[in-house]
Parts: C-alpha cells; structure tokens; sequence
C-alpha cells in the first residue's frame, strides 16, 4: 500500500503538487502561527487569489492546445474599462438599488462581450491565418492594452455604485463572492475538460495537431472557441479586479501574466500541449497564495517573491521535465525540411 | 568493379546486440570492399538500423568485430566513423532547410576541419567540385527548403562526399523518389562506385537498386538470413527472404453484380498533383490506386479525404455531392481515412488506445455536450476487440503498441464512425508480416460486409492480395486499369513503370 | 544587385518607413529633418541593441524575454557598485563590468537551457523574474540619481552636434557607435564564423545539427552569455544616456524588441533572420512611438499601432506559407 500510494506520487505532477501546497502551508503555519493561520489571513488569502486564479484557467485552456494566451491580462483590463465606462457614464457613484444592480449586470455583459470579442480575435488570427500563438497574442494584447490606454488616457477610472464592490470584496454566507466565482469557473472548466466532447479535443488536438486533422476534427472551429473562451475568463477576471480595486485601468495587474503562466507550468500542464487537470491548476493555486501571504507575514518583500516565484518556475519545469513530459519535450514544434 | 580479393573497406564480424533482454542483432558478419554497392534487406525491427547506428559509432556491439580497411577497431563513436569515411544519409537527409546548398554541402567537412572562421569562396568551391564530382548542376546559392526531395537527397550524397566518404550509408533511399529520379541516383551511384566509394542501400523495398548491386545481405529478426551475388535475387525472392515465408493470400471474393455505385469521382483535378481523375466504387468493392512516388496517388487520397483542395472536379457518395478540400464533410459523408504516416498523421502517441479510437465517436456519445464515457469506452473496446487488437490495458498509451497493433488502432476509430467508405493510404507500411496479413483479411472482411474500400500502395502483392480492381496513376493522370484477379505481378510493375 | 523582392518581410517593412515618411512629410513638412533623424536614431540606441540580442537568440531556435531584466540589473549594480567602491573609473570599466555582469546572468539562462534542455521561453520567463526580483529586493528599489562620473561624461559625449537653420539644436550621442559595433560585431560572428553558422544550423534544424556533430550546448552557451553582455551593455548606455539608473526602466520592452525582430522578418521557429531586417523592424517601432504624434494621432494609441505592426508583419507570412503549404499538398 505505501509503495503504491509512493509510485503514485512520482507518477501524477498533481500529487506531487498536492503534497507540495501542504508543505508550504505547514511551513508557513509553523514560521508564523497566529497570524498564517488566522482567520483574518485565511479570508484575505480567500479574497487575494480568484483572480489570477482566474486568468490562470484561461492559460490551462490555451496550454493544452500547445498555445498560450500572453493576452489575457489587457483583455482583462480592457474589458474591465469598458464596463468601468459603462458604469461610470450611466450609474455613477450614487446609483443605488435595483438600477445599480441594472447597470451592474449590463457592465458585467459587455465586460464578457468585449472578452468574447477579443478572444475571437486571438482565435482567428491563430486558427485561420495560421500565426504562432506567441506572436499573435503578444500582438492582439499590444493591442487591447493600447485601447485600454487610448480610452482612459492612461488614467484609472472610478466612481462606481457601491454594489461593483460586491463581485470582488463581497461574501455570501461568509464566503467571499470572488472564491465563489473562482469555485464555480474551476469546476465549470474542469466539467468541460473532464466530461465533454469539446475538452476531449482540445486534449486530443494540444497531443497531436496533425493527427487531430487528419481525424476529421474541426480544428478551426475548436481553437476559435478555445481562445474565445479565454477572452471571456479574462474578462471576468478583470472584473474581479476593477470591482476589488474599486477602479479600472490599463495597466492593472501587468504581474500577473507571469503569475498565471507560473502557475499553469506549476500546475503540471505541459506547455507542448496535450496534457493539463484543473485540480493541478487549483492546487498550484494555492501554493503560490500560501508562499505568497506566508513570505508577507515573514516580512519578505514583493520582490523576493518575484525571485521566489521565478526560481520556482523553473525548478518545477526541471522536475516535470525529467519525470512527466520528457517524450515530447523532444519534439521541437517548427519546419524541419 | 573492384576486385573482391584486396582488403575490404569494412569488415563486421560476429556482431551481436541486444536491448533491455531483446537480441537486435545475434552473431551479423558483412564485408564491404571498395567501390561495391551492397543491399541490406529486411524487415521493420530486422535489425538493420541497429546495425547502421554501430557502423556509425551511435551505439555499441555487445560483441563483435569491426575492422575498417582491414585494421580492427576498438570502441567506436561518431566521430571515428565519420574520420574513417562512414557517412550515413539518414531517411530525412539531416539537412538545414535555412542554408544554401554549397553550406549545407561543405558543413560536415569545415566542422570537422575545426575551422573557427566562416568565408564563402572555399565552401562554395567545395560545394561545386563536389556536385561536379556526382555530375549534378545545382545553384550552390538556393536555399535547400526550397528543392524537390530528390534534390535534397543529392544535397546529402554531396555532404557525405564532402567529408571523404569511403563508405556511404543510404537508409530507404528510394522510397521518395519518382522513378526517373531513381534512375539519376543509380547513374550517381555508379560514378561513386567507379570512384572507389562504396555504398551501402538499407531498405525494405530494394528491388529498384540491385542493378547496381554487387552484393545482397538479408536480415530477418537480427540474424542474417542469406548473402549472395545481387544476380540472384529478384523482387519476390527477396520478399520471401524478408518475410520468411511465402505469403499466399486468397484473392477478394467477387463484388455481387447488383452492388450499387458508392462513390462517383468526376474530373477531379489539382494542378501539378493530378489531372482528370474519373472513376467510381461500388459497395463492396475494393479498388486499388497505386503509382510511383510521385504519380499524386498521395495527393489523390488527400483529396479523397479533402484535406487537399481540387482545382476542379465532382465526388458523390450515394446521391449526394460531397463539398471538396473539407474533411469535416467527407467523414459526414461517410468517408474515412487512414493515413500513410501513422505515427505522426494518424495516431496521439501519448494518449491511451482507448481515446484514440473514441476520438472518432465523440459526437455519437455525447449530449448537449456531455460526453457518456461509458458508452465511448464500450464502444471502442468492443472495436478493438473486433480487430483483435493486442493489448493488456485500453488505458495505457498507444505508443505502447506494436506497428500492426497501432494500425488496427486507427482502423477501429474509422470502423466505429460506421463508414460507407474507408480509404487506406499505405495500409501496411512499418507493420510486419503476419498483421500485414491480418490487415489484409480485415479489408477482405470489411469488403464482404458491403463496405467500399481504397487500398493506395505501392505495395504490389498487397493489391493483389486485397483489390477488385487496380487502377494505375502516372504523371497525376489515371493511365489503366486492370482486374486484380487478371493481373500478375510483374504485369503490374510493368504498367506502372513503363 | 537583385531585383526587389516583395515577400520579403525586409521590403515590406522598408517601404511601410518610406511610405510613413513620406506621409509624415505631407502632414508636417518640418517631419524631414536633421532632429528627427537624430531622434529616431537616438531612440534607437537601446532597442537597436536589445533586438540585436534577440535576433541573435530567434536564430538559434530560442526565445529570450529576460534580456530587459539583465539589463536592469547590469545598469543599476554597475551604477551602485561603481558609486560605492570606485566613483572616478573611466566609462570603459563601467562598460566592462556591465557587460560582466550581464554575461553572468546570461550564463544562467544558459545553465536551464543548454544543462537542462528546458524551454528557452519558460526558462526566461522565469528568469525574468528572478533577476528583477533579486535585484529589487537586494540590491535596491531607488533610483541613483548620480551616476558615477564616467557614466555621466559619456552621457555628455556626442558623435554629432549641430544647429539648424531654424536655430534648433540636434545631436547624435556617442552610444549610437555601440550600436553600429554591435551590429558588426554580430554580423561578423552570425556570418563570418562557424560559430554563426552553427547557430544557423542549430535553428533550421537541431536534430540534424547534433548528427552532424554541432556541438549545440557549447553553442546555446554562447548565445545567451554573448545576449547576456549586450544586454549589459545597452542597460548601461540607457542609464548613460538617462543620466540615472532606474531599476524600474527597461522590463516590459521585451515583448516589443521581439515584435520588431520578427516584423524584420526573424520567424520564431528558428533559422532565419537577418540584421537589416532586424534594425529596419526597430526603425519602424522607434519611428510609430515618436512620430504617430505628426498624424494627429495621439501617442497614447501607440502601443495598438506596435501591435497592429506585429500582427500584420507576422501574420503576412504566416497567412502566405499557410496558403502556400495548402497549395503544395
């Protein structure tokens, strides 16, 4: 039994992962016991993470095809400035009750459209031009971050009604608003890729593109809706963030690209393609926000944690290289002859 | 031709190799002398590449001898080999797609000249003298992604030349070539000879070279199983050495006469791939399409599949038209395909046996998007099972499988979609024997159970064994046709090389 | 001399230049001058020498985004170490210990990539981080705003100075010649050694470099230390040129040095590109920053031109080889 549960362990990044979070939150517990495990942290941890939690689901999407979304963060500030615009020009401030809430759920609409949008356009220039998922999301979120820019003038906007706070500081039943929506995407996400058709090709096209085709699947259609469904999780995170915030602008959360890349590659997705869980994901989650309230607590600066997370980055690149993905690793995408 | 009697260039003697408990190669001896050309036949898995990687110092006998120009060797690496003359142009030719030809002529030789600095007028001189030496007039300056596969292959020859080869190692040197460039090969193969290099041709399919052959060495399951002068080996001899039996397989039963037309192909044409091509497919029958490398038989069945857009043309199955250049609506219609190139068109290597059948199924099983894994997995085992796939676990991945074993894979997912149509593209290359037969048997069966079926091959005795009906493509047109049961062999290879 | 080809990325972004300044011209005709020459080759310096490196990284089959980081923190530790230990070198030893450090960092880089085989954007993503991070939590957060004074004296050293008639001033700082040494430096290595064309090799294709016995570690080493000192050196030069080493500055141009190497027709997959190609990518990107201005075009639109640029000048070719693949099949 201990030799399996052993096996088991090497075997799954994602048990690995799981015994890794423990030890973090052990540690941390230990180096800094009434304030780590106070309640206080544990809910402001709780309200901290969704929405680079968020943006890191997105990522999981994108890996498993064997792209990468590096647009996710001006989607979501874009999106988020759109409704930001919305609110401010139609509700303001002092808007109270039934039409806040209005006004709110129209932001929120148009907040999605405009990631929908977004990511459909990330979709085609990928799926139907053919450009590399680097460039082309590099590009488009040049672009989206300059609309941002150009609509704002590079300034934050705020004055919103006092019910925008609740997507991002709010709680229900004592649980924050925004751990919900994360729990809610998490188990939507892992629904999609664990029991439908539609996550079992974007599993089967990320292992083998070529093979995909040659199958009879609709390639263009399933990468269009991969990368359209990316715009819409940015999006939302980027309402999370305008609504914890209180405010929207262009250059919110510009870390947080390499944070979700981080914690995708933590989470045990192979950036090749073709392999990636939603539990790796959330459990890689965690691990960061542990590491990251803990070395707060322990008075370590943000920069050390850019060091620390950098480093961890390519530790657990080296370990998964070695144990998970190494068959493919060799396989060097590109034209040969 | 060089007079056997002086020291042979390279010498082998009781080489033996084995992997993790599996003998690849047991007790192999082979002389090459100077200037001979010698066949090295077998299988898949015969251990013919094994013994390629020891004479080019990549892996190391368990036991043996090697001895070049008579003087033994120690322990050997590449870098021995390539000082020693042995080059080997591997099936993909190793070139760099980006550089000119004169650079990727002269790169093995300035590498191994430990040159630090780089200057043009020296390699492109070499580059020249070297594409003279093999007669060959190609720009220098183009870039090599830019040139045809035989070219490339040219390019390769001119490397290994570059570099002093004694000895030349050529894996499947024809399997891309058109028959015409054959030809220009065996022309350079002769000047090479004549110079004093010696080659040696490792295939499975050797028939085309041994008119330059001196010697043929013919491996079966790591052993040497007969050497003997290139004169008395034919095409089907060296088959029968290969195979080690003589395959008999029973001819398809005949399509009944009242069998309705199942596919129409009108006028289909593609410029530069093929032209004009008109036939039809009844239920039940089984057609052959087979040309040269090169004739658009590859072409054809893409387009078959459309996953390569005609110019022009029509394709009906049954009643309805089928929209070209869109695979999505070819598997609607009921077509399916199995490609040439398994291991990087056909299957997900690391993903498991069963989701590599249930990938074709996905949209039977599932609804308003949720997937009935279940079903799925009924499904594809009761598929595997049918085309008794050999395999301890469904989970385990398919890379895990043999040839054969991978192939069915492939087949099962096509099977369970239900189609009208299959077309087969190399259905039995890289598998071995006894599946090849097996294969064979399920096309029959499959043909028996009112299925229409498109065998291309190059593959004669596998037509033979399996089609209706042989048409012959030459040039992207359609030039004859012939009953499979009215034909012979060399009949065959007559009408396609003539 | 050949005849023009216009599938090529180098032709296409020339004539985009002309045609832009040739508009510039029509909207402003003070557009054509000696100060918007110097300004755009002013503006140049540091991203002329950044694409540089990471042309030289797209070749070999790579992709580095952490060159920014090595920058930074090869500006600012030089900065800091000189102030602290030796204020009164000559610029040449703050040049000397720049590029030191940034071949080090480089070194890194190339430890995950050629050691441990992993992939070269993770790594420097990773990277990225760390060096900034180690920087901004260790050595400092504050930006030095006096220099030492070699820095500064060649911050003051111009290659050209001159007056217009209109009375306005222009200059052209002695940086500008790092930049042409760079190019020639690397030109000469790309094309003149067979280290070069090894990188060359290496990126068409690695497979059959190592059968043909490149030695591709050896090689990848010296892309990203060589990548490692250029980046010091440019961090210097902006610190220079700045006259104050911010360890805020430089991280987050990547993405847009890459974007101007691959509009000058590098492709990612490895193999190609070239340095006129590559300086003509960052003419375009220095000239759309500094001149949308002249178009009534605000520059807060900037960064969705830069953007609009890499997905035109990417996607072109992508589009052309997609359709020339769908033809060939």
């Amino acid at each position: 039994m201990r030799n399996l549960n052993l096996a088991a362990l090497v075997a799954s990044p994602e048990a690995r992962l799981a015994v890794i979070a423990v030890v973090v939150f052990a540690v941390m517990s230990a180096l800094s016991p009434d304030r780590f495990l106070s309640v206080q942290n544990l809910t402001s941890m709780a309200f901290q993470f969704p929405e680079f939690a968020i943006l890191s689901l997105a990522m999981l999407l994108t890996m498993l095809t064997g792209g990468i979304d590096l647009s996710v963060v001006g989607i979501a500030n874009l999106s988020a400035i759109v409704a930001a615009l919305l609110l401010t020009a139609f509700a303001g401030p002092e808007a109270t009750g039934g039409a806040a809430v209005l006004w709110l759920a129209v932001a929120l609409l148009a907040a999605l459209a405009v990631g929908a949008v977004a990511g459909l356009f990330n979709g085609v220039a990928i799926a139907v031009f053919g450009l590399p998922p680097i460039l082309a999301t590099l590009g488009s979120g040049l672009i989206f971050t300059g609309i941002a820019v150009a609509l704002t003038g590079g300034s934050a906007l705020m004055g919103f009604p006092g019910v925008v706070a609740f997507l991002g500081n709010g709680t229900v039943l004592g649980v924050p608003a925004p751990l919900i929506l994360f729990a809610l995407l998490a188990a939507g996400m892992a629904w999609l890729l664990g029991r439908t058709a539609f996550g079992l090709r974007v599993q089967m096209y990320g292992a083998n593109p070529l093979a995909a085709r040659f199958a009879a699947m609709d390639v263009t259609g399933l990468l269009i809706r991969v990368y359209l469904l990316s715009g819409m999780l940015g999006a939302l995170a980027g309402m999370v963030v305008m609504s914890r915030a209180n405010s929207a602008k262009a250059d919110y959360g510009s870390s947080y690209l390499l944070l979700a890349v981080l914690i995708a590659v933590l989470g045990g997705v192979n950036p090749y393609g073709g392999y990636g869980r939603v539990i790796g994901v959330v459990l890689a989650v965690l691990t960061m926000q542990f590491l990251s309230s803990g070395l707060n607590m322990l008075g370590v600066s943000n920069f050390a944690r850019e060091l620390i997370w950098g480093g961890l980055l390519i530790f657990v690149m080296i370990v998964n290289t070695r144990l998970v993905y190494r068959p493919r690793a060799a396989a060097k995408p590109g034209p040969s002859a | 031709m060089s007079s056997s009697h002086a020291m042979p260039l390279i010498s082998i003697d009781g080489v033996t190799k084995t992997y993790a408990g599996i003998t690849a190669l047991d007790d192999v001896g082979l002389t090459i002398g100077a200037g001979e050309a010698v066949c090295l036949a077998g299988e898949n898995g015969s251990g013919k590449s094994t013994l390629i990687k020891i004479l080019a110092g990549v892996e190391r006998p368990d036991r043996g001898r090697i001895g070049f120009a008579g003087v033994e060797q120690g322990p050997l690496n590449p870098r021995l080999s390539a000082a020693a003359g042995v080059m080997v142009i591997f099936q993909d030719f190793s070139l760099f797609p980006n550089l000119s030809v004169a650079e990727n002529i002269a790169f093995s030789a300035s590498l191994a000249s430990h040159r630090r600095l780089f200057r043009r007028s020296p390699v492109r001189k070499l580059a020249l003298a070297t594409l003279n030496r093999v007669g060959v007039d190609l720009d220098p300056d183009a870039p090599v992604e830019t040139l045809s596969v035989a070219h490339k292959q040219l390019v390769a020859i001119c490397r290994a030349l570059a570099c002093d080869a004694r000895l030349i190692i050529m894996d499947e040197p024809t399997t891309a070539l058109t028959e015409r460039e054959v030809r220009v090969l065996l022309d350079i193969i002769r000047r090479l000879k004549a110079d004093g290099v010696a080659v040696l041709f490792v295939s499975h399919k050797l028939a085309e070279v041994l008119e330059v052959c001196e010697k043929v060495v013919v491996l079966r399951n790591g052993r040497k199983v007969i050497e003997g002068p290139a004169a008395e080996f034919d095409a089907a001899s060296l088959t029968r050495h290969m195979t080690g039996r003589d395959v008999a397989e029973t001819p398809p039963d005949p399509v009944p006469a009242d069998a309705p037309v199942l596919l129409q192909v009108r006028n289909l044409t593609k410029a530069g791939a093929f032209e004009d091509v008109t036939f039809g497919l009844r239920a039940g029958e089984v057609l052959g399409i087979s040309g040269l490398l090169g004739s658009g038989r590859t072409s054809l069945a893409k387009a078959l599949f459309g996953l390569v857009l005609p110019d022009g043309g029509i394709m009906t199955v049954g009643d309805h038209s089928v929209p070209l250049g869109d695979p999505l609506a070819a598997a609607r219609a009921g077509i399916g395909y199995v490609p040439e190139d398994r291991l990087t068109e056909g299957l997900f290597l690391m993903q498991s046996i069963l989701r590599n059948v249930g990938v074709g199924r996905l949209d039977a099983h599932s609804s308003a998007g949720m997937l009935d894994f279940a079903a799925l997995g009924r499904d594809a085992t009761d598929w595997l099972r049918r085309l008794s796939v050999k395999a301890p676990d469904s989970a385990a991945p398919v890379r895990s499988l043999s040839g054969g074993n991978q192939q069915r894979v492939v087949l099962a997912r096509w099977l369970a979609r239900n189609p009208r149509l299959l077309v087969l593209n190399g259905p039995s290359v890289g598998v071995d024997v006894g599946s090849k037969a097996d294969i064979h048997g399920i096309i029959r069966d499959l043909s028996r159970r009112g299925l229409g079926v498109i065998v291309i091959s190059d593959d004669l005795p596998e037509l033979l064994a399996t089609c209706h009906r042989i048409l012959v493509m030459k040039a992207g047109r359609i030039t004859g046709e012939v009953a499979g049961r009215e034909t012979t062999e060399a009949d065959l290879a007559h009408r396609l090389a003539s | 001399m050949r005849h023009v080809d216009f599938s090529r990325n180098e032709t296409l972004v020339a004539l985009v230049i002309l045609a832009f300044c040739a508009a510039a011209t029509l909207a402003d005709p003070a557009f054509l001058s000696m100060p918007t020459l110097t300004d755009l080759l002013r503006g140049g310096i540091v991203l002329g020498i950044f694409a540089v490196a990471a042309l030289l990284v797209l070749i070999s089959g790579g992709i580095d985004v952490s060159f920014t980081a090595i920058a930074a923190v090869s500006m600012y530790s030089t900065a800091m170490a000189l102030n602290t230990f030796a204020p009164g070198v000559p610029w040449g030893v703050a040049f000397a210990l720049g590029m030191t450090i940034g071949a080090g960092l480089g070194c890194i880089n190339a430890v995950f990539i050629a050691g441990f085989g992993l992939p070269t954007l993770i790594v420097t993503l990773g990277t990225l981080s760390m060096f900034r991070g180690f920087m901004l939590a260790f050595i400092g957060q504050k930006q030095i705003t006096t220099l030492p004074s070699g820095m500064r004296e060649f911050g003051r050293m111009m290659m050209i100075r001159g007056t217009n008639p209109d009375g306005s001033f222009y200059s052209l700082p002695l940086a500008f010649a790092f930049l042409v040494g760079a190019v020639v430096l690397t030109w000469v290595i790309l094309h003149r050694t067979m280290l070069g064309r090894q990188v060359f090799a290496m990126g068409g294709s690695l497979e059959s470099a190592r059968r043909v016995g490149v030695n591709v570690k050896g090689a990848q080493f010296f892309v990203y230390i060589y990548v490692g000192a250029l980046a010091g050196l440019a961090g210097v030069i902006h610190a220079s040129m700045t006259r104050v080493a911010n360890p805020f500055d430089l991280v987050g141009l990547e993405l847009s040095v890459i974007a101007a190497v691959v509009l000058g027709g590098a492709r990612l997959a490895g193999g190609y590109g070239t340095l006129t190609g590559t300086l003509l990518g960052v003419a375009l990107i220095v000239l759309v920053r500094n001149s949308l201005i002249v178009f009534g075009i605000p520059s807060t639109w900037q960064s969705v031109a830069v953007g609009v640029l890499i997905l035109i000048g990417t996607g072109l070719p992508a589009w052309q080889a997609k359709r020339a693949a769908a033809r060939a099949a």
